[in-house]
């Protein structure tokens, strides 16, 4: 891979600091023009392509497979099955920290669900490998697959999402059922839906003696290698991974998954470089989904339209050999001042890959059921949805009443609904139209993600002749970290962004944690800003210690780094620039490392969340029951924003992804197979520019001095919440229909004429 | 990949022999073929591309007033013919709400007729379907079937035809040109597709070697210009076959029809011409009554074959809207996002 060519161009003029700046992409001119190197772009010499071949069926046994068909065809080189493969170091099945989750990487014939890695063929070109991988026309032991939300048995899991409760609650939750004049009972459905990143997962692996050189695109390149070290059993040095570009991840990028892992084999096995790419049909599968879910929502409310009680319940699936369960009742946790809460969750095991995080896991599936459970409260208690969540307004955290570190919002409604225009909605549904006829309704979600932090490290330095360096394995899934983290890296230091060497996307850098959560920009960022204060304060201390120096007995006053020079705060005419201060110390770099992460005092004490509003119209046809969005409005406070423009894209994003949540996404299982039948971007619908109308996104102020030192919340994820609900509650508004079952689909609104 | 042969034939007949081997296919486009291909659903042996004979990519004006469509001309090219969108304003409308701008770019008339079901079972390998294994089985029978035919299916195959392209044309009579080891022969686009019975592995009445040459629309097809549209209700704005759709021409003289062509996509295994409510249709006043007879009369005999009950009920309503746009006049512009039930208040600039 070359050296990265990040643009400075006319865009990044500016004056003033960094943070704050709507810089475009400094990534943009080489994706625009091909250059940037993604993972499967690489080519080491000699390499050779790995396609695996995956399981049709979705609960066996492999009882064979044509190996020598498959190594009869011209430019097969050799086929890896779990009679023939390398040796791993450790069983995969043993699950050595809650972030490793269970993989098919060929230890067994058993299958465990549909498009399961079941055997790697590796050949001289893609094309080989490809027919090699249909010649093994593999026979099956089959059993009755388990499908669906009612597969079996029900089970409490004793935890969800990561680490959570599966229960919560606080009050007594029948007791204000009973007190309550008001009640609704309501069930929602969510299907499954797959990450569908652009960039299949893929991995070029090279093995030299026992180094090994991985080129992957991952969110997370210090968990990866070392899940990659101890699946091998090789020293941490020894692996060097690459990911400076990811074409999306969602978060199935956020763990080694087993094809990837399979990439490694087979690059053993051959002795040469192999790349191994996923077809998109082969990522319905062992790279994670968000699972389904069922919930039922039971919500009283008094005569004035105070809520008396919460209560959510909500169904899943986990797979039949490891456990992650979509947390969908939590996002009731924290949005409305109900005296009493009760959340809690069941699941059912069924012939799937693991499900695992995908976007704003749980809050989304939570989401859109809370919302237009919501929707379905106000307009029993016969208020405007906005005025019916104002009564409710959770001044601190319902189910814990801690305050919150800040919340804005109030103005987030507020300024969401006067640029709308929400306050000419009618409260009855089916009263609008427009010129055309078609039914026009007009729906509200409230939006909701908590404000993470993980852990990270970064390494800064100023250089002899001035220019500064930051060093963080930090992840550019395509959110702009590239941009946004050089901006928090460039103030750090006090240089302008182009005088500063930011490197990131590989894991010989310090760990930047994990790309998930919507906590990277917060938690790198506070790496970033720690490593720079430090090795600014170690210049301070040479220069003010130094006699020869202008600074020289700052000491006490102190002094602040700008545009490359130390300058002493309560005298500015006296100054020196990081170079002369090298210079003199003959000192070729001066280095330092911060680290950011949580303060947990802070948490114990404080709420942490980031919230919004979004506002949507839609238009439906009264009679052929097609839906179109055609406006929508969200409104958000997620404290600092560090660059306004990438912001606002990964919002546009959330809310796109909200619609698609609300009309389009599903995965549609066949019930007797278990196969996934529409696993292709033709027929798994998400939103195409059509469908989307010009969106406007708000970023309302908020300064929150207790979330890091920086006051950022996340953007990442967001978004999808409120949106979804927005959207379908819009669809209620213009039809009258409340549809319970997402994506909603025509039929569904083909009862009326 | 399987191997095959690829071949390139001068000539016409050079190609129809070539194509004639068996496990030869013709090879357009490409657009569905090599995703066919690519998905082990089809294995051909050798490829004869097309893509290279001379003379089939022309759009004429014959003499008696025929339009003569060849059958490479790109699926884009067609549709942005001014004069072609003028006359036939409802063909046009339904090649720019297929697909995406990229595939109508490639995909050619030839391929467009000649494409394939998008059966999900059709397409997954591990499954039965008797369209691709003769005799093995349908899985959509008792699976998710719920964009499948509620006409003409049989027990054997529920498939439908997903071409848009299709549907106007076999409402305006379209004859299909078609060379063959026997020579020129020519037949009605109505006759071209099969209905399953007990052989879905035959889409068409062609045999082996037979290569759509031309598409040609006879003159009278000309004289609906006035009153023609494309309706094509779909799960999102863009980009997605039909639900169900519609193409509705009307010829109407002194407040009254008197002429009428209806054809429904997406409902059997074929482009459906609905001829009993073209006839009920005829010689009466374009008024709603006599579009929700027609509509009635379009679905008689209409049967959901699984979870698609609802298409029955939302071809009804198609095909009454269809017909009220058609009344109304064919816009002067093609709408910006064209066949869509939002084609009038879009705001778009493009689907
Ligand atoms: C994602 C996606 C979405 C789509 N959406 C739509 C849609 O909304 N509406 C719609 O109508 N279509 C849609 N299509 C289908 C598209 O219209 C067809 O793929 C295209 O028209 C086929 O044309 P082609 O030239 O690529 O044919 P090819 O793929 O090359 O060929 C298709 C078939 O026709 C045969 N063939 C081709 N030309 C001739 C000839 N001259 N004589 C005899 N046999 C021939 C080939 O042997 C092959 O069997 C979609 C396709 C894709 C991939
Ligand atoms: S409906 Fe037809 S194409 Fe689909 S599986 Fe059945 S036989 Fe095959």
């Amino acid at each position: 891979m070359p050296e990265l060519n990040l643009t400075s161009a006319p865009a990044h003029l500016r004056h003033g600091s960094n943070i704050g700046q709507p810089l475009t992409r400094r990534d943009g001119i080489l994706k625009v023009t091909g250059r940037a190197t993604y993972a499967a772009d690489n080519h080491p010499q000699g390499m050779l392509f790995a396609v695996m071949a995956v399981s049709t069926t979705a609960r066996g046994r492999v009882v064979s497979l044509d190996v020598a068909a498959a190594k009869r065809h011209p430019g097969v080189v050799d086929v890896m099955t779990p009679d023939h493969k390398p040796q791993l170091a450790i069983d995969p099945e043993i699950k050595t920290n809650p972030f490793v989750f269970r993989m098919e990487v060929l230890q067994s014939d058993e299958v465990r669900y549909a498009n399961q890695p079941i055997a790697v063929v590796i050949a001289e070109t893609l094309e080989a490998a490809t027919e090699g991988a249909a010649l093994l026309a593999p026979r099956y032991e089959t059993l009755p697959p388990l499908v669906g939300l009612d597969a079996g048995e029900s089970f409490a899991p004793p935890v969800v999402g990561v680490g959570n409760p599966a229960e919560s609650h606080h009050g007594d939750v029948e007791a204000g059922l009973a007190a309550a004049d008001k009640q609704i009972d309501a069930t929602y459905e969510t299907p499954p839906q797959y990450h569908n990143a652009m960039e299949p997962h893929s991995i070029v692996a090279a093995w030299n003696g026992d180094n090994l050189q991985i080129d992957m695109p991952t969110q997370g390149l210090a968990l990866s290698l070392a899940r990659v070290a101890e699946l091998f059993g090789i020293a941490h040095e020894k692996i060097h991974i690459r990911s400076p570009f990811l074409g999306g991840g969602f978060g199935s990028k956020g763990l080694m998954a087993g094809p990837q892992v399979l990439g490694v084999m087979a690059a053993k096995l051959v002795g040469k470089p192999v790349k191994l790419v996923l077809r998109r049909e082969q990522m319905y599968g062992p790279v994670g989904h968000r699972a389904p879910t069922r919930q039922r929502l039971r919500i009283g409310a008094d005569a004035e339209g105070r809520l008396t009680a919460l209560d959510h319940h909500a169904r899943t699936v986990s797979s039949t050999f490891d456990d992650f369960f979509e947390p969908a009742a939590g996002a009731s946790h924290t949005l409305y001042a109900a005296p009493a809460i009760r959340t809690s969750h069941d699941a059912v095991r069924v012939n799937t890959g693991t499900p695992l995080f995908m976007r704003a896991p749980g809050e989304a599936t939570g989401s859109i059921a809370l919302e237009s459970a919501i929707d379905e409260m106000a307009f029993a208690c016969g208020m405007d949805p906005l005025a019916f969540r104002l009564k409710n307004y959770a001044e601190v955290e319902p189910m814990t009443g801690r305050p919150f570190s800040s919340k804005a919002l109030r103005a987030c409604y507020e300024q969401g609904a006067a640029r709308f225009g929400w306050a000419k909605r009618p409260l009855q549904p089916r009263q609008m139209r427009d010129d055309a006829g078609l039914l026009v309704g007009w729906g509200m979600g409230t939006a909701t993600f908590p404000a993470l932090m993980f852990q990270a490290e970064a390494r800064a330095a100023i250089r002899r002749d001035g220019s500064g360096v930051m060093e963080i394995g930090a992840h550019d899934m395509g959110q702009g970290a590239w941009t946004a983290l050089a901006q928090i890296a460039a103030d750090a230091v006090g240089l302008d962004i182009d005088r500063l060497d930011f490197k990131s996307g590989t894991s010989d850098l310090p760990d930047a944690g994990i790309a998930g959560g919507s906590a990277h920009t917060a938690t790198a960022g506070a790496a970033i800003h720690s490593a720079g204060a430090a090795v600014i304060g170690k210049l301070a201390d040479l220069a003010t210690s130094d006699e020869r120096s202008p600074l020289f007995g700052a000491g006490n006053a102190g002094v602040i780094a700008r545009d490359g020079r130390l300058i002493r705060r309560d005298d500015e005419s006296r100054s020196e620039s990081y170079a002369e201060i090298l210079a003199r110390a003959g000192l070729a770099e001066i280095e330092a490392r911060g680290t950011g992460a949580a303060n947990p005092a802070a948490m114990e004490q404080y709420a942490m969340h980031a919230h919004g509003a979004v506002f949507a119209e839609v238009k439906v046809d009264p009679e052929l029951g097609q839906v179109r969005l055609t406006r929508m409005v969200g409104a958000f406070a997620a404290g600092r924003i560090v660059n306004p423009r990438m912001v606002q894209s990964q919002l546009f994003g959330g809310m796109i992804w909200g619609l698609s949540f609300a009309l389009h996404e599903e995965a549609v299982t066949d019930r007797r197979s278990g196969r996934i039948m529409n696993a292709n971007l033709g027929e798994y619908h998400i939103p195409v520019n059509a469908d989307v109308p010009p969106l406007d996104v708000i970023t309302v102020e908020e300064h929150d001095p207790h979330v890091n030192a920086l006051g950022i919340k996340g953007v990442g994820e967001i978004g999808i919440t409120g949106s979804a609900g927005a959207v379908a509650n819009a669809v209620w508004h213009a039809t009258g229909v409340r549809v319970r079952r997402f994506p909603i689909r025509i039929e569904e609104l083909l009862t009326q004429g | 990949m399987k191997q095959f042969d690829y071949v390139r034939p001068a000539t016409i007949t050079e190609a129809v022999a070539a194509a004639a081997q068996p496990g030869a296919v013709f090879l357009a486009a490409g657009t569905n073929l090599l995703d066919l291909m690519k998905g082990g659903v089809s294995r051909p042996d050798r490829l004869v591309d097309v893509t290279h004979l001379d003379g089939l990519d022309g759009i004429e004006t014959l003499a008696d007033g025929s339009l003569r469509i060849g059958a490479l001309v790109s699926n884009a090219d067609l549709a942005h013919d001014a004069e072609f969108a003028r006359s036939y304003p409802a063909v046009a409308e339904a090649l720019l709400s297929g697909a995406s701008a990229q595939l109508r770019n490639a995909a050619t008339v030839g391929g467009n007729l000649l494409q394939r079901t998008r059966c999900a079972y059709f397409y997954d390998t591990a499954s039965r379907c008797n369209k691709r294994t003769p005799g093995s089985g349908c899985d959509a029978r008792e699976g998710e079937n719920r964009s499948h035919a509620v006409l003409g299916w049989s027990e054997s195959c529920i498939a439908t035809h997903p071409s848009d392209f299709c549907v106007p044309l076999v409402a305006l009579d379209a004859i299909v040109e078609i060379e063959g080891r026997g020579g020129r022969r020519e037949i009605a686009l109505d006759e071209l597709h099969r209905l399953p019975g007990d052989a879905p592995e035959r889409d068409t009445v062609l045999e082996p070697g037979d290569l759509i040459v031309a598409v040609r629309l006879p003159p009278a097809a000309r004289g609906f210009a006035a009153h023609a549209r494309y309706l094509k209700v779909r799960e999102r704005t863009s980009y997605a076959f039909a639900v169900v759709s519609a193409a509705s021409a009307l010829r109407i003289e002194n407040g009254r029809i008197a002429e009428a062509r209806l054809g429904l996509g997406g409902v059997a295994a074929k482009p459906w011409r609905a001829r009993a409510a073209e006839d009920a249709l005829k010689g009466v006043a374009p008024t709603a009554d006599a579009f929700q007879e027609a509509a009635r009369r379009a679905l008689e005999g209409a049967k959901p074959s699984g979870d698609n009950a609802f298409k029955i009920e939302l071809a009804r309503r198609i095909v009454v809207r269809a017909l009220t746009l058609a009344a109304a006049g064919t816009p002067a512009r093609i709408p910006a996002l064209p066949a869509s039930p939002f084609a009038s208040t879009s705001g778009a600039i493009h689907a």
